[in-house]
Protein backbone atom coordinates (compact mmCIF):
# COMPACT_ATOMS: atom_id res chain seq x y z
CA UNK A 1 0.00 0.00 0.00
CA UNK A 2 2.78 2.04 0.49
CA UNK A 3 3.49 2.04 -3.02
CA UNK A 4 0.75 3.95 -3.63
CA UNK A 5 1.35 6.69 -1.18
CA UNK A 6 5.12 6.92 -2.82
CA UNK A 7 3.15 7.13 -6.23
CA UNK A 8 1.35 10.27 -4.92
CA UNK A 9 4.53 11.56 -3.29
CA UNK A 10 6.46 11.15 -6.82
CA UNK A 11 3.51 12.58 -8.52
CA UNK A 12 3.32 15.74 -6.38
CA UNK A 13 7.09 16.59 -6.61
CA UNK A 14 7.64 15.82 -10.47
CA UNK A 15 5.25 18.13 -11.47
CA UNK A 16 6.21 20.95 -9.02
CA UNK A 17 9.88 20.12 -9.91
CA UNK A 18 9.32 21.25 -13.12
CA UNK A 19 11.50 17.73 -14.44
CA UNK A 20 11.51 18.40 -17.83
CA UNK A 21 10.79 14.47 -19.10
CA UNK A 22 6.93 14.44 -17.22
CA UNK A 23 6.49 17.91 -18.60
CA UNK A 24 7.52 16.12 -21.99
CA UNK A 25 5.27 13.29 -21.53
CA UNK A 26 2.35 15.16 -20.27
CA UNK A 27 2.77 17.98 -23.36
CA UNK A 28 3.20 15.69 -25.68
CA UNK A 29 -0.13 12.98 -24.10
CA UNK A 30 -2.58 16.24 -24.32
CA UNK A 31 -0.99 17.26 -27.88
CA UNK A 32 -2.08 14.03 -29.70
CA UNK A 33 -4.91 12.99 -27.44
CA UNK A 34 -6.64 16.49 -27.69
CA UNK A 35 -5.59 16.72 -31.80
CA UNK A 36 -7.33 13.17 -32.01
CA UNK A 37 -10.34 14.03 -30.36
CA UNK A 38 -10.59 17.15 -32.56
CA UNK A 39 -10.40 15.22 -35.30
CA UNK A 40 -13.25 12.49 -34.19
CA UNK A 41 -15.50 15.38 -33.60
CA UNK A 42 -15.07 17.06 -36.80
CA UNK A 43 -15.42 13.48 -38.77
CA UNK A 44 -17.92 12.22 -36.31
CA UNK A 45 -20.48 15.22 -35.95
CA UNK A 46 -21.36 15.45 -39.48
CA UNK A 47 -21.15 11.60 -40.01
CA UNK A 48 -23.37 11.32 -36.90
CA UNK A 49 -25.71 14.08 -38.58
CA UNK A 50 -26.08 12.11 -41.50
CA UNK A 51 -26.53 8.52 -40.19
CA UNK A 52 -29.34 10.30 -37.52
CA UNK A 53 -31.16 12.68 -39.97
CA UNK A 54 -31.60 11.01 -43.22
CA UNK A 55 -33.09 7.96 -44.14
CA UNK A 56 -30.89 5.62 -46.39
CA UNK A 57 -30.75 2.16 -46.89
CA UNK A 58 -28.62 -0.26 -44.61
CA UNK A 59 -29.02 3.06 -41.91
CA UNK A 60 -29.32 0.71 -39.15
CA UNK A 61 -26.42 -1.37 -39.57
CA UNK A 62 -24.56 1.75 -40.01
CA UNK A 63 -25.58 2.59 -36.51
CA UNK A 64 -25.12 -0.51 -35.15
CA UNK A 65 -21.37 -0.48 -36.40
CA UNK A 66 -20.42 2.68 -35.18
CA UNK A 67 -21.59 1.22 -31.74
CA UNK A 68 -19.37 -1.87 -32.18
CA UNK A 69 -16.79 1.01 -32.37
CA UNK A 70 -17.43 1.87 -28.90
CA UNK A 71 -15.61 -1.10 -28.04
CA UNK A 72 -12.65 -1.46 -30.29
CA UNK A 73 -10.12 -2.50 -28.69
CA UNK A 74 -7.23 -0.28 -28.96
CA UNK A 75 -4.86 -2.60 -29.34
CA UNK A 76 -6.24 -3.99 -32.61
CA UNK A 77 -6.93 -0.47 -34.40
CA UNK A 78 -2.75 -0.21 -33.15
CA UNK A 79 -1.73 -3.50 -34.97
CA UNK A 80 -4.00 -1.97 -38.00
CA UNK A 81 -2.37 1.22 -38.51
CA UNK A 82 1.17 -0.36 -38.02
CA UNK A 83 0.38 -2.96 -41.05
CA UNK A 84 -0.70 0.47 -42.82
CA UNK A 85 2.19 2.55 -41.96
CA UNK A 86 5.33 -0.28 -42.27
CA UNK A 87 7.94 0.62 -44.85
CA UNK A 88 6.41 -2.23 -46.72
CA UNK A 89 2.74 -0.88 -46.33
CA UNK A 90 0.40 0.93 -48.64
CA UNK A 91 1.75 4.08 -46.57
CA UNK A 92 4.68 3.30 -45.68
CA UNK A 93 6.03 6.02 -48.12
CA UNK A 94 4.86 8.40 -45.74
CA UNK A 95 7.38 7.20 -43.07
CA UNK A 96 5.06 7.93 -39.95
CA UNK A 97 5.01 5.16 -38.07
CA UNK A 98 7.06 6.02 -34.37
CA UNK A 99 6.00 9.59 -34.48
CA UNK A 100 3.39 11.57 -32.89
CA UNK A 101 1.18 11.80 -35.99
CA UNK A 102 0.85 7.82 -36.23
CA UNK A 103 -0.25 8.31 -32.61
CA UNK A 104 -3.12 10.52 -33.55
CA UNK A 105 -4.48 8.99 -36.31
CA UNK A 106 -4.74 6.22 -34.44
CA UNK A 107 -6.40 7.28 -31.64
CA UNK A 108 -8.54 9.29 -33.90
CA UNK A 109 -9.75 6.11 -35.62
CA UNK A 110 -10.57 5.01 -31.90
CA UNK A 111 -12.44 8.25 -31.32
CA UNK A 112 -14.57 8.35 -33.82
CA UNK A 113 -16.78 5.55 -33.59
CA UNK A 114 -17.29 7.21 -29.95
CA UNK A 115 -18.28 10.07 -31.42
CA UNK A 116 -20.56 9.17 -33.75
CA UNK A 117 -22.02 6.89 -31.70
CA UNK A 118 -23.18 9.05 -28.94
CA UNK A 119 -23.14 11.90 -31.34
CA UNK A 120 -25.93 10.17 -33.35
CA UNK A 121 -27.91 9.21 -29.76
CA UNK A 122 -27.90 13.01 -28.87
CA UNK A 123 -29.19 14.24 -32.05
CA UNK A 124 -31.77 11.94 -31.93
CA UNK A 125 -32.82 13.13 -28.90
CA UNK A 126 -34.04 16.02 -29.56
CA UNK A 127 -37.82 16.97 -31.25
CA UNK A 128 -37.98 15.54 -34.66
CA UNK A 129 -40.53 18.33 -35.05
CA UNK A 130 -37.39 20.98 -34.48
CA UNK A 131 -36.03 20.47 -38.01
CA UNK A 132 -39.37 21.28 -39.87
CA UNK A 133 -39.75 23.92 -37.58
CA UNK A 134 -36.29 25.61 -38.09
CA UNK A 135 -37.15 25.31 -41.96
CA UNK A 136 -40.30 26.85 -41.44
CA UNK A 137 -38.78 29.75 -40.26
CA UNK A 138 -37.08 29.99 -43.25
CA UNK A 139 -33.44 28.87 -41.61
CA UNK A 140 -31.56 26.79 -44.99
CA UNK A 141 -30.44 23.33 -44.61
CA UNK A 142 -27.32 24.19 -43.11
CA UNK A 143 -28.68 27.06 -40.59
CA UNK A 144 -31.52 24.68 -39.22
CA UNK A 145 -27.95 21.75 -38.83
CA UNK A 146 -26.53 24.24 -36.78
CA UNK A 147 -29.22 25.26 -34.10
CA UNK A 148 -30.01 21.43 -33.87
CA UNK A 149 -26.44 20.90 -33.08
CA UNK A 150 -26.84 23.85 -30.51
CA UNK A 151 -29.68 22.32 -29.26
CA UNK A 152 -27.84 19.03 -28.39
CA UNK A 153 -24.96 20.76 -27.43
CA UNK A 154 -24.72 19.56 -23.76
CA UNK A 155 -24.81 15.55 -25.25
CA UNK A 156 -22.31 16.18 -28.29
CA UNK A 157 -19.82 17.74 -25.58
CA UNK A 158 -20.38 14.64 -23.63
CA UNK A 159 -19.72 12.40 -26.61
CA UNK A 160 -16.37 14.81 -26.81
CA UNK A 161 -15.33 14.44 -23.13
CA UNK A 162 -16.02 9.97 -23.72
CA UNK A 163 -13.55 10.17 -26.99
CA UNK A 164 -11.14 12.26 -25.25
CA UNK A 165 -11.38 9.94 -22.10
CA UNK A 166 -11.13 6.81 -24.23
CA UNK A 167 -8.09 7.85 -26.10
CA UNK A 168 -6.14 9.71 -23.56
CA UNK A 169 -6.23 6.78 -21.52
CA UNK A 170 -5.55 4.17 -23.94
CA UNK A 171 -1.65 2.65 -24.52
CA UNK A 172 -2.12 -0.18 -26.59
CA UNK A 173 -2.33 1.71 -30.11
CA UNK A 174 0.41 4.36 -28.53
CA UNK A 175 2.47 1.59 -27.87
CA UNK A 176 2.72 -0.12 -30.90
CA UNK A 177 2.43 2.64 -33.80
CA UNK A 178 4.47 5.41 -31.49
CA UNK A 179 7.14 2.66 -29.88
CA UNK A 180 7.63 4.69 -27.05
CA UNK A 181 10.37 6.16 -28.06
CA UNK A 182 11.92 8.60 -25.13
CA UNK A 183 11.41 12.18 -25.85
CA UNK A 184 9.19 11.42 -29.21
CA UNK A 185 6.56 9.26 -28.62
CA UNK A 186 6.55 8.85 -25.21
CA UNK A 187 2.98 9.51 -23.70
CA UNK A 188 1.63 8.93 -19.79
CA UNK A 189 0.15 5.69 -20.42
CA UNK A 190 2.99 4.16 -22.32
CA UNK A 191 5.36 5.49 -19.74
CA UNK A 192 3.67 4.33 -17.10
CA UNK A 193 3.77 0.65 -18.59
CA UNK A 194 7.63 1.06 -19.00
CA UNK A 195 8.06 1.82 -15.35
CA UNK A 196 6.21 -1.06 -14.48
CA UNK A 197 8.04 -3.61 -16.83
CA UNK A 198 11.14 -1.86 -15.11
CA UNK A 199 9.75 -2.46 -11.46
CA UNK A 200 9.15 1.59 -10.99
CA UNK A 201 5.77 0.93 -9.59
CA UNK A 202 5.64 4.43 -7.66
CA UNK A 203 6.78 5.96 -10.93
CA UNK A 204 4.05 4.20 -12.76
CA UNK A 205 1.54 5.51 -10.28
CA UNK A 206 2.89 8.90 -10.39
CA UNK A 207 2.15 8.81 -13.85
CA UNK A 208 -1.12 7.11 -13.42
CA UNK A 209 -2.25 9.84 -11.33
CA UNK A 210 -1.04 12.78 -13.15
CA UNK A 211 -2.87 10.93 -16.42
CA UNK A 212 -5.69 11.32 -14.23
CA UNK A 213 -5.32 15.14 -13.19
CA UNK A 214 -5.22 16.37 -16.53
CA UNK A 215 -8.32 14.36 -18.15
CA UNK A 216 -9.77 15.90 -14.57
CA UNK A 217 -8.40 19.10 -15.32
CA UNK A 218 -9.33 19.09 -19.51
CA UNK A 219 -13.08 17.78 -18.60
CA UNK A 220 -13.83 20.68 -16.31
CA UNK A 221 -12.47 23.10 -18.53
CA UNK A 222 -15.39 21.98 -21.13
CA UNK A 223 -17.62 21.45 -18.08
CA UNK A 224 -17.63 24.84 -16.83
CA UNK A 225 -17.68 26.27 -20.81
CA UNK A 226 -20.86 24.38 -21.30
CA UNK A 227 -22.39 25.70 -17.72
CA UNK A 228 -21.28 29.48 -18.81
CA UNK A 229 -22.46 30.17 -22.17
CA UNK A 230 -25.93 31.80 -22.52
CA UNK A 231 -28.07 29.91 -24.40
CA UNK A 232 -28.40 30.94 -27.71
CA UNK A 233 -31.44 31.29 -29.44
CA UNK B 1 -12.60 29.41 -23.93
CA UNK B 2 -13.44 26.01 -25.70
CA UNK B 3 -11.90 27.08 -28.54
CA UNK B 4 -8.58 28.22 -27.05
CA UNK B 5 -8.35 24.82 -25.82
CA UNK B 6 -9.22 23.29 -28.86
CA UNK B 7 -6.68 25.70 -30.86
CA UNK B 8 -3.84 23.96 -28.09
CA UNK B 9 -4.12 20.53 -28.77
CA UNK B 10 -4.34 20.99 -32.52
CA UNK B 11 -1.85 23.15 -33.37
CA UNK B 12 1.92 22.39 -32.59
CA UNK B 13 4.83 21.81 -34.72
CA UNK B 14 5.92 18.50 -36.00
CA UNK B 15 8.57 17.36 -34.04
CA UNK B 16 11.23 14.37 -33.94
CA UNK B 17 14.12 13.30 -36.33
CA UNK B 18 13.78 13.57 -40.18
CA UNK B 19 13.53 10.45 -42.19
CA UNK B 20 16.33 10.56 -43.79
CA UNK B 21 18.98 10.47 -40.90
CA UNK B 22 16.98 7.81 -38.72
CA UNK B 23 17.28 4.67 -38.61
CA UNK B 24 15.10 1.84 -36.17
CA UNK B 25 17.02 0.00 -33.96
CA UNK B 26 15.29 -3.34 -33.24
CA UNK B 27 16.11 -4.81 -29.79
CA UNK B 28 15.71 -6.28 -26.79
CA UNK B 29 13.79 -5.74 -23.55
CA UNK B 30 16.71 -7.04 -21.79
CA UNK B 31 19.18 -4.07 -23.19
CA UNK B 32 16.22 -1.51 -23.04
CA UNK B 33 15.08 -2.39 -19.69
CA UNK B 34 18.88 -2.40 -17.94
CA UNK B 35 19.23 1.05 -18.78
CA UNK B 36 22.35 0.44 -21.18
CA UNK B 37 20.45 2.34 -24.45
CA UNK B 38 19.92 5.35 -22.70
CA UNK B 39 23.13 5.59 -21.99
CA UNK B 40 24.01 4.92 -24.92
CA UNK B 41 22.10 6.26 -28.10
CA UNK B 42 22.71 9.84 -27.03
CA UNK B 43 26.30 8.86 -27.32
CA UNK B 44 25.84 7.79 -30.68
CA UNK B 45 23.64 10.32 -31.62
CA UNK B 46 26.52 12.83 -30.63
CA UNK B 47 29.07 11.15 -32.50
CA UNK B 48 27.36 10.32 -35.99
CA UNK B 49 24.65 12.39 -35.93
CA UNK B 50 22.02 9.57 -36.76
CA UNK B 51 18.76 9.77 -34.73
CA UNK B 52 17.85 6.17 -33.33
CA UNK B 53 14.08 4.77 -33.50
CA UNK B 54 14.42 1.79 -30.71
CA UNK B 55 11.59 -0.66 -30.65
CA UNK B 56 12.40 -2.80 -27.60
CA UNK B 57 10.93 -6.45 -28.12
CA UNK B 58 11.75 -10.18 -27.65
CA UNK B 59 14.53 -11.54 -29.95
CA UNK B 60 12.01 -13.52 -32.20
CA UNK B 61 10.33 -9.97 -32.88
CA UNK B 62 13.08 -7.92 -33.22
CA UNK B 63 14.48 -10.43 -36.39
CA UNK B 64 10.63 -10.66 -37.66
CA UNK B 65 11.45 -7.06 -38.05
CA UNK B 66 14.40 -7.17 -39.36
CA UNK B 67 13.20 -9.65 -41.83
CA UNK B 68 10.33 -7.54 -43.33
CA UNK B 69 12.52 -4.89 -43.59
CA UNK B 70 10.84 -2.82 -40.72
CA UNK B 71 14.24 -2.29 -38.59
CA UNK B 72 17.64 -1.29 -39.95
CA UNK B 73 19.89 -2.66 -37.26
CA UNK B 74 19.36 -5.64 -34.54
CA UNK B 75 20.81 -5.94 -31.29
CA UNK B 76 19.85 -9.34 -29.95
CA UNK B 77 21.09 -12.29 -27.98
CA UNK B 78 19.28 -15.36 -30.17
CA UNK B 79 22.43 -16.68 -31.70
CA UNK B 80 20.67 -19.96 -32.90
CA UNK B 81 17.89 -18.14 -34.40
CA UNK B 82 20.38 -15.37 -35.53
CA UNK B 83 22.74 -17.60 -37.33
CA UNK B 84 19.69 -18.92 -39.47
CA UNK B 85 18.20 -15.46 -40.04
CA UNK B 86 21.68 -14.88 -41.33
CA UNK B 87 21.60 -17.53 -43.72
CA UNK B 88 18.50 -16.47 -45.53
CA UNK B 89 21.12 -13.57 -46.73
CA UNK B 90 19.49 -10.34 -46.57
CA UNK B 91 21.73 -9.22 -43.69
CA UNK B 92 24.74 -7.81 -43.79
CA UNK B 93 27.46 -7.98 -41.08
CA UNK B 94 27.18 -9.86 -37.71
CA UNK B 95 29.53 -8.69 -35.06
CA UNK B 96 29.63 -9.96 -31.52
CA UNK B 97 28.81 -6.60 -29.25
CA UNK B 98 28.87 -8.04 -25.57
CA UNK B 99 27.61 -10.55 -23.24
CA UNK B 100 26.53 -11.80 -19.54
CA UNK B 101 25.13 -14.20 -17.92
CA UNK B 102 21.78 -16.05 -17.75
CA UNK B 103 21.08 -17.54 -13.95
CA UNK B 104 18.34 -19.61 -12.73
CA UNK B 105 16.36 -17.96 -9.62
CA UNK B 106 13.86 -19.60 -7.51
CA UNK B 107 12.69 -19.58 -3.77
CA UNK B 108 15.66 -19.24 -1.06
CA UNK B 109 15.07 -22.68 0.23
CA UNK B 110 15.10 -23.92 -3.28
CA UNK B 111 12.63 -26.97 -3.15
CA UNK B 112 13.96 -28.96 -6.35
CA UNK B 113 17.62 -28.93 -5.14
CA UNK B 114 19.14 -27.30 -8.46
CA UNK B 115 22.24 -25.76 -6.77
CA UNK B 116 25.23 -26.94 -7.90
CA UNK B 117 24.46 -28.90 -10.46
CA UNK B 118 24.59 -28.78 -14.79
CA UNK B 119 21.72 -26.44 -16.20
CA UNK B 120 20.10 -28.95 -17.99
CA UNK B 121 20.05 -31.95 -14.58
CA UNK B 122 18.41 -28.09 -12.56
CA UNK B 123 15.76 -28.23 -15.66
CA UNK B 124 15.00 -31.89 -15.28
CA UNK B 125 15.32 -31.33 -11.44
CA UNK B 126 12.11 -28.78 -11.71
CA UNK B 127 9.99 -30.79 -14.18
CA UNK B 128 10.37 -33.62 -11.90
CA UNK B 129 9.72 -31.21 -8.67
CA UNK B 130 6.69 -30.12 -9.91
CA UNK B 131 7.41 -26.77 -8.02
CA UNK B 132 6.70 -23.98 -10.59
CA UNK B 133 8.43 -22.60 -13.47
CA UNK B 134 7.62 -19.51 -15.26
CA UNK B 135 8.59 -18.78 -18.74
CA UNK B 136 8.90 -16.05 -20.69
CA UNK B 137 7.11 -17.77 -23.42
CA UNK B 138 7.30 -15.13 -26.45
CA UNK B 139 10.29 -15.94 -27.81
CA UNK B 140 12.70 -14.31 -27.16
CA UNK B 141 16.50 -14.83 -26.09
CA UNK B 142 15.65 -15.62 -22.93
CA UNK B 143 12.77 -17.98 -23.77
CA UNK B 144 14.95 -19.32 -26.89
CA UNK B 145 17.71 -20.27 -24.16
CA UNK B 146 14.90 -21.40 -21.92
CA UNK B 147 13.68 -24.12 -24.96
CA UNK B 148 17.58 -24.83 -25.09
CA UNK B 149 18.12 -26.56 -22.22
CA UNK B 150 14.92 -27.76 -22.13
CA UNK B 151 15.54 -29.56 -25.24
CA UNK B 152 18.72 -30.48 -23.81
CA UNK B 153 17.42 -32.40 -20.73
CA UNK B 154 15.12 -34.28 -23.07
CA UNK B 155 12.09 -32.80 -21.64
CA UNK B 156 8.86 -31.20 -23.04
CA UNK B 157 7.19 -28.87 -20.39
CA UNK B 158 3.86 -29.30 -19.82
CA UNK B 159 1.59 -29.25 -17.13
CA UNK B 160 0.22 -26.60 -14.53
CA UNK B 161 3.64 -26.61 -13.05
CA UNK B 162 4.67 -24.88 -16.62
CA UNK B 163 3.15 -20.99 -17.03
CA UNK B 164 4.27 -19.11 -19.70
CA UNK B 165 4.04 -15.21 -19.08
CA UNK B 166 4.35 -13.74 -22.63
CA UNK B 167 5.63 -11.34 -20.77
CA UNK B 168 8.99 -9.07 -20.45
CA UNK B 169 11.80 -10.72 -17.96
CA UNK B 170 10.44 -8.22 -15.29
CA UNK B 171 6.95 -9.19 -15.32
CA UNK B 172 8.15 -13.06 -15.05
CA UNK B 173 10.41 -12.28 -12.50
CA UNK B 174 7.59 -11.10 -10.24
CA UNK B 175 5.23 -13.85 -11.04
CA UNK B 176 7.98 -16.50 -10.44
CA UNK B 177 8.64 -14.48 -6.65
CA UNK B 178 4.91 -14.43 -6.42
CA UNK B 179 3.95 -18.32 -7.53
CA UNK B 180 7.56 -18.98 -5.42
CA UNK B 181 9.01 -20.71 -8.43
CA UNK B 182 11.72 -20.66 -10.63
CA UNK B 183 12.72 -18.78 -13.90
CA UNK B 184 15.73 -18.35 -15.82
CA UNK B 185 16.70 -14.51 -15.92
CA UNK B 186 19.57 -12.87 -17.17
CA UNK B 187 21.62 -11.54 -14.79
CA UNK B 188 20.97 -7.24 -15.49
CA UNK B 189 17.27 -7.69 -15.22
CA UNK B 190 17.28 -9.70 -11.87
CA UNK B 191 19.94 -7.84 -10.51
CA UNK B 192 17.52 -4.20 -10.75
CA UNK B 193 14.13 -6.84 -9.81
CA UNK B 194 15.41 -8.95 -7.84
CA UNK B 195 12.03 -9.39 -5.12
CA UNK B 196 12.81 -12.52 -2.87
CA UNK B 197 13.96 -14.40 -5.33
CA UNK B 198 18.01 -16.11 -5.48
CA UNK B 199 21.04 -16.89 -7.72
CA UNK B 200 20.35 -21.31 -7.48
CA UNK B 201 22.56 -21.69 -10.45
CA UNK B 202 25.03 -20.21 -12.34
CA UNK B 203 28.46 -20.14 -14.60
CA UNK B 204 27.91 -23.10 -16.89
CA UNK B 205 29.26 -22.40 -20.31
CA UNK B 206 25.36 -23.18 -21.37
CA UNK B 207 24.25 -20.23 -19.51
CA UNK B 208 26.59 -17.63 -21.40
CA UNK B 209 24.38 -14.82 -23.03
CA UNK B 210 26.11 -13.18 -25.94
CA UNK B 211 25.04 -10.38 -28.02
CA UNK B 212 25.19 -9.44 -31.75
CA UNK B 213 24.34 -6.71 -33.65
CA UNK B 214 23.25 -7.67 -37.41
CA UNK B 215 23.11 -4.88 -39.80
CA UNK B 216 20.24 -5.01 -42.15
CA UNK B 217 20.39 -4.65 -46.13
CA UNK B 218 18.05 -3.07 -49.13
CA UNK B 219 17.47 -7.32 -49.48
CA UNK B 220 15.01 -6.33 -47.04
CA UNK B 221 13.18 -3.53 -48.54
CA UNK B 222 12.73 -0.86 -49.87
CA UNK B 223 13.05 2.15 -47.43
CA UNK B 224 16.44 1.02 -45.63
CA UNK B 225 18.77 2.96 -44.11
CA UNK B 226 21.80 0.39 -44.61
CA UNK B 227 24.45 3.84 -43.86
CA UNK B 228 22.78 3.91 -40.56
CA UNK B 229 23.25 0.08 -40.02
CA UNK B 230 26.87 0.59 -40.76
CA UNK B 231 26.97 3.40 -38.65
CA UNK B 232 25.04 2.31 -35.15
CA UNK B 233 27.63 -1.28 -35.86
CA UNK B 234 30.41 0.41 -36.76
CA UNK B 235 30.12 2.48 -33.68
CA UNK B 236 29.13 0.07 -31.06
CA UNK B 237 32.02 -2.28 -31.87
CA UNK B 238 34.25 0.96 -31.49
CA UNK B 239 36.42 2.10 -28.19
CA UNK B 240 34.28 4.22 -26.63
CA UNK B 241 30.85 2.58 -26.97
CA UNK B 242 33.02 -0.73 -25.50
CA UNK B 243 34.26 1.26 -22.52
CA UNK B 244 30.93 2.60 -21.70
CA UNK B 245 29.66 -1.14 -22.07
CA UNK B 246 31.93 -2.16 -19.31
CA UNK B 247 31.67 0.59 -17.15
CA UNK B 248 27.81 0.63 -16.79
CA UNK B 249 26.24 -0.72 -14.11
CA UNK B 250 29.16 -0.03 -11.55
CA UNK B 251 27.66 3.13 -10.26
CA UNK B 252 23.98 1.94 -9.43
CA UNK B 253 24.60 -1.84 -8.88
CA UNK B 254 27.89 -2.31 -8.08
CA UNK B 255 28.97 -4.35 -10.54
CA UNK B 256 29.59 -4.60 -14.22
CA UNK B 257 26.38 -5.89 -16.21
CA UNK B 258 27.93 -6.15 -19.51
CA UNK B 259 31.19 -7.47 -20.90
CA UNK B 260 32.45 -5.58 -23.61
CA UNK B 261 33.58 -8.81 -26.51
CA UNK B 262 34.24 -6.56 -29.11
CA UNK B 263 37.01 -8.49 -32.12
CA UNK B 264 37.32 -11.33 -29.59
CA UNK B 265 36.40 -14.72 -30.88
CA UNK B 266 33.55 -15.83 -31.21
CA UNK B 267 32.35 -17.70 -27.79
CA UNK B 268 31.07 -21.18 -27.72
CA UNK B 269 28.75 -23.00 -25.92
Amino acid sequence: MDVLLDGLVAAVRLLLSGDADTWAITALTLRVSLTATCIAVIIGVPLAAAVALTRFPGRRVVLAAANTGLGLPPVVVGLFITVLLWRSGPLGAFGLLYTPTAMIIAQAVIGTPIVVALAAAALRQVDPDFLVQMQGLGATRARALMALIGEARLPLLAAAMAAFGAVVSEVGAAQMVGGNLAGDTRVLTTAAVLATSRGEFALAIAFGLILLFIAFAVNLVLTLAQHREPVRR
Amino acid sequence: MLAVLLLAGCGGPAAGPSAETSLILATTTSTQDSGLLDELLPAFTAATGWQVKTVAVGSGQAIELGRRGEADVLLVHSPATEQKFVAEGATGRRLLVMHNDFVLVGPKSDPAAIRGVAPTEAMARTARSGVPFVSRGDDSGTNAREDQLWAAAGIRPTGQWYQETGQGMGATLRVADEHGGYTLSDRATWLSQPGSLVVLNEGDRQLLNVYHVIEMTTHAGDRMQPDGAVAFADWIVGAPAQQMIGEFGRAKLGQQLFVPDAGKPEPTG
